[in-house]
């Protein structure tokens, strides 16, 4: 056997040392079991005063907060004790936003925009979030919180008319479809980079401590971008000033096609990140929208009296591909979604309205084709001002607005380069 | 003042008229800076609006962003330019961006100061010159200031600017400028007449160069320390040229670099970053399209070798008076 140049091969009687790849339990074509995943009864978990020092419930990092339990009560101390009207409004945003990424992907198949995401299977992460945060609290989201926009009453049809980067959309077409920016809604603008956003939402944390406002922050990311740098120096940061933020890292199992293993998902929870910063760490049921809710306003309240930032791992799954642009079916078991142990968030918070006497089948049917008709409605409406499939919507000299303040002369040599070309052309290019 | 002191002078004369201003980075609270840029800030404008921050570069320029989404106006400090690199993503995919991906609704109004530059013996990684980095990125402003009067002056524009800056602070002049003779002993700013700066307020608007030196035989086109490197080598060799110091080099002042050039026929570019890629390369190729038909010979570029900045070899790194006195003659021949 030939030896390899620049490798030393064991020595003496040691043994030779192996590389652990982490590997998914389920490939295509793999029966599945979710019989290991460790999922702690409703109601079991305790709950601290939003005073107490972050090392005396590290258990909490490690455990799961549930409150809805297999019967559809409302279990534990942490049953946030919702009005019916608040849980009715809370499953009505859950249906919009699952109607709405339904007739927005179906959009992208026909070929009227670029590109979607669903948040198909997680849709209590964002929309319970919302609800236990105040209007005015400022959102660092990722790319799959289309839920704070519309739980807070954002118009389908400027997200809409973003996505089909057409007439009306005040991004001008400058930015991906569903990179959202909404200042009004407190909804700050998605970046593509992951979890540039984690540092951005604890600077605002700061500013707002430091201008003694009454605001928090919210941020969230994908379990697999808690890898990046800017998640450890955000939450350095945070720790460190006590910033009142909130730091959400929604667990759906896959990051694309990589599985949580390789984001560390092996060795320990993703709520477990906080224990080594001294932050407050929960973990909770992201298919329970009333565990949502409680550990948000938890965490909210925590950072509104100065005790500093949370960290809430949401347990949740991406039922869905990543993106328009990706395909499960090529690397994890079709059996999956059906499988995942914690259901589906909706069908939860309806079966828990219904068994407390508060809803019915009629009336979840009702509501269905509601939400579904005011989605049509909008995406009616968002179609007048024109679709990205059927050519660009904006006026070509917009292209060089809002680079800088100012444009500075380059930037007006290369429109005027750029108009010169398109006359030039002769292209059919619809511009004002 | 120095252009320590003018620098510290232009963040506390914004500071006190702008309660939006806050200033963070390493060491800059309690004690000031390690160059003592901040020196006295944290004690006239409390602990909130000066402060230390972790050792944590993308960190210090995100929470950045999100202070300038707020509605702050954050002047972080990179301690030495050589680690602005963990935090180039937060500044070229998000505070550059910022403006032009949200439609205006969210914008990005912070100053970046670093020290930046060789000559001091600090090695590979306190001696770098990464200008040409930032001048590729679009959305962000690059200035770099050659006189305690224009650091005071341009830091100022910089800090009310709307857009983000960065703002490289050539190290080797901060105490007196540098004549690139290393082995005379240095003036002092109190005989040079950039060092006169006034305590109050002034602005020096960015996007305008300064011509240092009017003359008719070439146009030297440089920035930071290598204005004055420049300004030496012609006193050496008494060759008439006219000395332009570009000041910013996004926006760049193109006019008075067209005018120059077409004056006197032939152009040279001195910085001391490396060559490859380097702005001098984007100053000659802009040369060549608007001044062509005047040019009397190649344009020329002065610059520091493709290697790392090497310790103890730094001398025969840096573009000195014998480098561009060589690249004079050439140029002046035909």
């Amino acid at each position: 056997m030939g030896e390899e140049p620049g490798i030393v091969h064991p020595r003496g009687n040691l043994p030779p040392l192996s590389l652990h790849v982490p590997e998914p339990k389920f490939r295509p074509g793999d029966a599945v079991d979710f019989a290991d995943v460790a999922i702690p009864p409703a109601g079991a978990a305790r709950r601290p005063d939003t005073a107490d020092a972050a090392r005396d419930f590290t258990d909490l990092a490690y455990s799961m907060v549930r409150v809805l339990d297999e019967n559809h009560q409302a279990v534990g101390a942490w049953n946030p004790r919702l009005s019916p009207d608040t849980l009715r409004r809370m499953l009505r945003h859950m249906a919009t936003v699952r109607a709405f990424d339904e007739r927005m992907f179906r959009a992208q198949r026909q070929g009227k925009t670029s590109f979607y995401m669903k948040s198909l299977g997680e849709e209590a992460v964002a929309v319970a979030a919302a609800h236990a945060l105040d209007a005015e609290d400022m959102c660092f989201p990722s790319y799959r919180q289309q839920g704070l926009l519309i739980a807070r009453g954002c118009p389908m049809v400027d997200m809409m008319n973003q996505i089909y980067s057409n007439t009306g959309d005040k991004l001008q077409g400058k930015q991906l479809p569903i990179m959202y920016s909404e200042k009004r809604f407190g909804f700050f603008s998605i970046s593509g980079n992951l979890t540039t956003q984690y540092p951005q939402a604890v600077g605002w944390a700061m500013a707002s401590a430091s201008k003694s406002d009454t605001r928090i922050a919210a941020t969230w990311c994908g379990e697999g971008s808690t890898a990046e740098g800017d998640f450890h120096s955000a939450l350095t940061f945070a720790t460190v000033y006590r910033a009142p933020v909130i730091f959400n890292v929604v667990n759906n199992q896959w990051a694309i096609s990589s599985f949580s293993g390789f984001a560390g998902a092996e060795a320990t929870t993703f709520a477990a990140r906080a224990v080594g910063y001294g932050i407050a760490g929960l973990r909770v049921d992201g298919n329970d929208a009333l565990a949502v809710y409680a550990a948000t306003a938890w965490a909210a309240e925590r950072a509104r009296t100065n005790g500093g930032p949370t960290l809430i791992e949401h347990f949740t799954y991406r039922t869905e591909g990543h993106s328009t642009s990706d395909d499960p079916t090529q690397y994890r078991s079709a059996g999956e979604p059906n499988a995942w142990p914690l259901g589906d968030p909706i069908r939860r918070l309806k079966d828990h309205l219904v068994v407390i006497g508060e809803w019915d089948e009629a009336r979840q049917a009702d509501m269905d084709r509601e939400v579904a008709e005011e989605v049509k409605a909008a995406q009616k409406e968002a179609e007048k001002n024109g679709v990205l499939g059927h050519g660009l919507r904006q006026p070509l000299d917009s292209l060089f607005d809002g680079v800088f303040e100012e444009m500075p002369w380059h930037l007006r040599e290369q429109r005027q380069m750029m108009i010169d070309e398109e006359t030039a052309s002769g292209r059919p290019w619809d511009r004002k | 003042m120095n252009m320590i002191q003018a620098i510290n002078s232009a963040m506390d004369v914004t500071m006190a008229r702008d309660p939006a201003i806050v200033v963070m980075g390493e060491d800059v609270g309690y004690f000031g800076g390690v160059f003592r840029a901040t020196a006295g800030l944290q004690k006239k404008y409390g602990k909130t609006r000066v402060f230390d921050t972790p050792i944590t570069e993308c960190g210090i320029i995100g929470v950045a962003v999100g202070m300038s989404a707020y509605g702050l106006r954050p002047v972080p400090e990179i301690q030495f330019a050589d680690y602005i690199y963990p935090a180039l993503d937060q500044l070229v995919s998000e505070a550059a961006r910022l403006r032009y991906r949200s439609g205006g609704e969210f914008t990005a109004p912070l100053t970046v100061r670093s020290p930046f530059g060789g000559g001091i013996f600090g090695g590979q990684t306190h001696s770098q010159s990464p200008e040409g980095i930032f001048t590729h990125v679009s959305g962000v402003k690059t200035v770099i200031p050659s006189t305690p009067y224009d650091a005071k002056g341009l830091l100022i524009a910089a800090i009310e600017d709307n857009d983000p800056v960065i703002f490289f602070e050539p190290k080797r002049i901060y105490n007196g400028p540098f004549n690139g003779h290393w082995d005379r002993p240095a003036e002092n700013w109190s005989k040079h007449p950039g060092g006169e700066v006034p305590t109050g307020y002034y602005k020096i608007p960015l996007g305008k160069a300064n011509v240092v030196r009017a003359g008719e035989a070439v146009t030297m086109l440089a920035y930071g320390t290598m204005v004055h490197v420049c300004a030496q080598v012609v006193a050496d060799t008494g060759v008439d040229a006219e000395i332009v110091d570009l000041r910013t080099l996004v926006p760049l002042d193109i006019a008075t670099i067209e005018a120059s050039v077409r004056k006197t026929g032939r152009c040279m570019i001195v910085h001391e970053a490396t060559r490859t890629s380097g702005f001098g390369a984007e100053l000659a190729a802009l040369v060549q399209e608007r001044c062509f038909y005047h040019l009397e010979a190649p344009v020329e570029r002065v610059t520091g070798f493709d290697t790392p900045y090497p310790h103890s070899l730094e001398w025969a790194y840096f573009p000195g008076p014998v480098r561009i006195g060589q690249a004079l003659k050439k140029i002046l021949k035909d």
